[in-house]
């Protein structure tokens, strides 16, 4: 594929130089075979420099978490060649089984079957916790 | 339909009217006898807590209404395997109101997601146990004749005890609220409880290893227990433990007026010979926890009843 030029498909553009690589495997993109170019450390007027992601794809993807890796990255979707919707995910208040618990005192520990959810709980320090025993989430 | 999970389940205007129910059921308890006529409160306790599920048992007779349940995991379901979702839905279909105490973290909020009736949190391994904080709260009200304006100090192990930092973060919801935190420096209280809930909400501490000396000065002396199994070795624990054991002689020290409060059970941190003293408040303390659980089943059954 041309870098450039996207049939169908998303740009992830705004990402925080060196999240690239992060999202990358965070979004689960290694599990699609469809063309996807990272670029980093792309010149950047508003930021210095960032990463790009461009995925061709006909699918639709699960951007919901994409907000509580890197909340300022700009999504273009680009439909027929042509640029649909751009948007800012920003923090989700809500992320379901993106990051597991890792408190071995949770219930999500002996009951393998749990939704792992997490709600934002402190949108200034971007604090995520456990909805069952409000341990703060990591990465 | 509303649970109680945690105590930020509650506005300070819900937590008033609470005790402002206990209050009038103690005040005249046959206006609530039959309240609860042809309810069922279901008690699921996958970890024996004798003490609190009588508590809630006694509540829910007194209020007119059936208890059923079971008292440990081994005689239950979950020891066949199944989870705390499908517990929840199967009580559901035979109870009312659910009670649960779990060894595990957050298990209370699992069966609130999946429940159909409302629950209770008796408490979640360290976690929560809003209704012993409830109950401490309502005892405080009713020594004091008020939850504003007063010093509270709180005594023993002040690192592990869930019902201290749930107290501090009740209390601090409250006007003109001071704190003395007297532990043994291997047990203080921990920094998040400093930094978010007393600094973050400007309120005025005092950290201090000496017991005797803060007495004078308190309004509340809230003690929990210092267990053996939280120091390093034998000899720090055993040249504290005397220093936090109340005793008349130190009691002399305190204000006329100091109530003295314990989750129980107590072990030997205050000694039986304190009991008969007038400012020994904690067994009025357990009397409230039935009347303050009263307050609130009658509360979420009539939460859930408004809905339908
Ligand atoms: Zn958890």
């Amino acid at each position: 594929m041309k870098v450039d030029s996207i049939r169908n498909g998303v740009v992830i553009d705004h990402i925080t130089p060196g999240r690239g690589m992060a999202i990358y495997r965070f979004l689960g993109l290694d599990r699609l075979n469809c063309p996807i170019a990272i670029i980093m450390n792309a010149a950047s007027r508003r930021m210095g420099a960032k990463d790009i992601i461009k995925v061709d794809v006909d699918l639709p993807l699960e951007l919901d978490a994409l907000g509580y890796i890197d909340p300022d990255v700009t999504v273009n979707v680009i439909e027929n060649g042509i640029l649909t919707r751009k948007y800012h995910p920003g923090l989700p208040e809500e992320i379901v089984d993106i990051v597991k618990c890792k408190n071995p005192r949770c219930i999500t520990t002996t009951e393998q079957e749990l939704p792992h959810v997490f709600r934002l709980t402190d949108k200034e320090n971007r604090t995520y916790r456990c909805i069952y025993c409000e341990s703060k989430s990591k990465e | 339909m509303r649970h109680l999970i945690g105590m930020d389940d509650l506005s300070v205007a819900d937590i008033d009217k609470l005790i402002a129910t206990a209050e009038d059921i103690i005040a005249s308890p046959e206006k609530y006898s039959d309240v609860c006529r042809g309810k069922k409160l279901a008690t699921l306790f996958y970890e024996p807590s004798t003490r609190t599920r009588l508590s809630f048992e006694a509540a829910m007779m007194e209020l007119g209404g059936g208890v059923l349940g079971f008292s440990e995991a081994q005689s239950s379901s979950a020891a066949k395997g199944e989870s705390v979702a499908d517990t929840a839905k199967v009580i559901s279909c035979f109870a009312d109101i659910m009670v649960m105490r779990h060894f595990k973290e957050g298990a209370p909020m699992v069966a609130a997601r999946n429940a159909s009736i409302p629950v209770i949190n008796a408490g979640d391994g360290g976690h929560n146990h809003p209704t012993q904080t409830l109950t401490d709260l309502l005892t405080i009200k009713r020594e004091k004749g008020r939850l504003t304006n007063m010093t509270i100090g709180l005594c023993g192990d002040l690192k592990f005890g869930r019902t201290v930092h749930s107290l501090i973060e009740a209390m601090s919801r409250y006007e003109g609220i001071r704190f003395v935190l007297i532990a043994p420096e291997e047990l203080p209280v921990p920094d998040y409880i400093k930094h978010e809930v007393l600094e973050k909400n400007g309120i005025p501490y005092e950290e201090t290893t000496d017991l005797e000396a803060v007495l004078p000065s308190l309004d509340v002396l809230y003690m929990t227990r210092v267990q053996r199994e939280r120091f390093f070795n034998e000899q720090d624990y055993i040249r504290l433990k005397d220093s936090y054991i109340l005793t008349p002689l130190k009691l002399a020290k305190a204000k006329a007026d100091c109530t003295v409060l314990h989750p129980l059970p107590r072990v030997n941190e205050i000694s039986v010979a304190v009991d008969k003293d007038p400012r020994a408040c904690y067994f009025k303390q357990v009397l409230c926890g039935k009347y303050i659980r009263m307050a609130l089943i009658k509360m979420l059954l009539e939460s859930t009843s408004e809905e339908a």
